[in-house]
């Protein structure tokens, strides 16, 4: 038995590993690595990259529409969590203190199996100014329809409540596993002592629940900072540039212009923000947990 | 002797007691079950509409537009979508007259979710065993260095994989499109290895004591014996292939390639001078859906008590 234990696999093993590590250094480890050098060059994707230094970096400084981008991203990062982290929350509470049954669960999470094209197109109808549905109803209650894909002021709420409407369900999951963990006695005690369904959603549920949901908010937030295909199937980054989140307008200035150098540039500059959110979330994280253990 | 002290694996999933505590009849829970409704109805509601739009003819949609089924039933919009319609009859009928075939579509997204599934999860599962049970030197080192993978939002890849590609000569193929996923992600790596560390290591020592090879170990034993994570992994895999939409955007330039979700950008592009084509588009929508849909029907506990922290570290 020791024997088989301790026999040297090294070749076995690379034999084993070869495909995923050829996939990990070409697809994942070589791209990053000259996603951040063509940042540093000029490059149109025709003729070799030219080293530029600081330029696109300086650029993206300068660059109001760079700015404004990483405004509406933020604006649309802000509304999209805040609404699907309070819902699935609400969700979540519901289905482990009302039902557990797996059908409810499958229509919650129904939404997240189609795509964001999908889902961006079914509402594009609802919501159409003159035909949708949705318009219909507001009209009958007896208010003005709303341009929502249209104009400035609506068209980044609405996007990112239809990306709510996918994702909240998943999200709902995630917290509801997280609930499972919560010994029932706690439950049972509380409501012997007579506390309220609120009292104990604040008195047990919240903060037994804190470091599950930093995990969820990590996961939602970096992946709500790559908002791209609802704004690109639906409104182009329009009107003007009131929809043009960071990813469309990289890959508006990589596609449409072939600045794949600036393009670059501006990628770093998303990593960073994310690499930044990420580890003062993971922060958080930590702190709570030792504060609870 | 030993199979019999081994239980069956499988994911760690949540355990939920079907039970729920059950007071009597109180507001609060009525309130809860209303809002519980609200939400059930607001998640099937816009896959009905679709498919009630889907049905109807178009140019009569401006006239019914509130009318909650079909208006003029026809199968119309579909016929456009699987270019059944002549150019002129799809003109009429208050499509955009250009021919689009989406069975080529449907079946360009079976090939790329077919070919980044299979391979994914077979690659994957290699490299997992070779974490997971082989002795080699530099092992933890080397998964700590694909586990930083997981830290690298897959967005930023894109460009300069786009940039290797368009180098390879893939544009435009569905190899291009496939391959990036085609040979792992962190993410599946870590999941399975995670799954093999929790297999009992006596079934396999067993076998090894009666002569067979470590490789037949894996593929004889670990893998059937896997069977459960490794559909859940496959399943989770396919869906998240066939709703991709920024990388096949990126690579596809012609019907050649072209999967779903991007004909679905085009077709929503072609809109024709009348107004839009609503029944088409969303009957389009529809057929790029239903398959997923489908799938969910047949393995929805499995892709439900699949989401959890299990895989998520």
């Amino acid at each position: 038995m020791e024997a088989i234990k301790r026999k040297d696999d090294t070749r076995l093993a690379l034999m084993f590993i070869a495909p995923a590590l050829v996939g990990f250094l070409i697809f994942m480890v070589w791209p990053t690595l000259r996603g951040i050098y063509l940042s540093f060059t000029k490059f149109n994707l025709l003729t070799p990259p030219e080293f530029n230094g600081l330029d696109n970096y300086v650029r993206m400084v300068q660059d109001p529409v760079f700015w404004n981008a990483l405004k509406v991203t933020i604006y649309y990062v802000v509304i999209n969590i805040v609404v699907q982290t309070v819902l699935a929350l609400g969700i979540a509470v519901m289905m482990q203190r009302l039902t557990r049954r797996t059908w409810l669960r499958g229509i919650v999470l129904t939404p997240y199996l189609v795509s964001n094209v999908v889902a961006a197109l079914i509402f594009l109808w609802i919501l159409d100014y003159q035909l949708g549905i949705g318009n219909r109803v507001i009209e009958l209650i007896g208010l003005d329809r709303v341009a929502f894909l249209a104009d400035g002021a609506w068209v980044i709420p609405t996007v990112a409540l239809i990306n709510v409407w996918r994702h909240v369900g998943y999200t709902a999951l995630l917290i509801f596993a997280g609930l499972q963990t919560i010994p029932e006695t706690l439950y049972e005690a509380g409501r012997t002592d007579g506390a309220s369904e609120l009292t104990m959603f604040r008195r047990i549920t919240l903060p037994l629940l804190r470091p599950i949901l930093a995990l969820v908010l990590i996961i939602t937030v970096v992946g709500s900072f790559q908002v791209f295909d609802t704004v690109a199937v639906t409104t182009r980054g329009g009107p003007v540039d009131s929809s043009r989140v960071l990813q469309y307008y990289i890959y508006d200035m990589a596609f449409g212009r072939f600045q794949f150098g600036y393009a670059s540039a501006m990628s770093v500059a998303l990593l960073v923000v994310l690499i930044v959110i990420t580890f003062l979330q993971y922060r958080l994280t930590r702190a709570e947990q030792s504060d609870l253990a | 002797m030993a199979t019999t002290t081994t239980q069956p694996v499988a994911v760690p999933a949540v355990v939920v007691a079907e039970k729920p505590p059950k007071p009597g009849f109180n507001f609060g829970r009525a309130l809860a079950w209303f809002f519980m409704i609200l939400v059930i109805l607001a998640s099937i509601f816009p896959f009905y509409w679709m498919l009630r739009t889907a049905l109807s003819s178009n140019n009569a949609l401006y006239a019914g537009s509130d009318s909650l089924l079909p208006v003029d039933a026809s199968w119309g919009g579909f016929e456009r979508v699987f270019g059944l319609q002549t150019g002129q009859e799809a003109i009429d009928a208050g499509g955009a007259g250009q021919p689009i075939n989406f069975w080529h579509y449907l079946a360009n997204s079976v090939i790329v979710s077919t070919l980044v599934t299979a391979g994914q999860v077979f690659f994957s599962a290699m490299a997992a065993y070779a974490f997971a049970r082989l002795q080699w030197r530099h092992r933890e080192k080397v998964f700590a260095f694909f586990l930083a993978g997981l830290m690298i939002p897959a967005i930023f890849t894109l460009l300069p994989n786009f940039v290797l590609i368009k180098q390879l000569g893939l544009i435009d193929t569905l190899l291009g499109i496939s391959l990036p996923t085609m040979l792992m992600t962190p993410f599946a790596v870590f999941f399975l290895r995670q799954f093999f560390l929790g297999i009992s290591r006596e079934v396999e020592e067993a076998a090894l004591v009666e002569g067979a090879s470590k490789v037949r170990v894996f593929f004889q034993l670990i893998m059937p014996m896997s069977a459960a994570p490794l559909a859940t992994l496959g399943i989770l895999t396919y869906i998240t292939s066939w709703n991709d939409y920024f990388w096949p955007l990126m690579v596809s330039y012609t019907d050649r390639s072209r999967v779903l979700t991007v004909a679905l950008g085009v077709f929503k592009s072609q809109t024709p001078q009348t107004g839009p084509d609503w029944s088409g588009l969303m009957a389009a929508t529809l057929v790029a859906a239903l398959p997923m849909l489908v799938l969910f029907l047949f393995f929805a506990k499995r892709i439900v008590n699949s989401i959890g922290f299990s895989g998520i570290k």
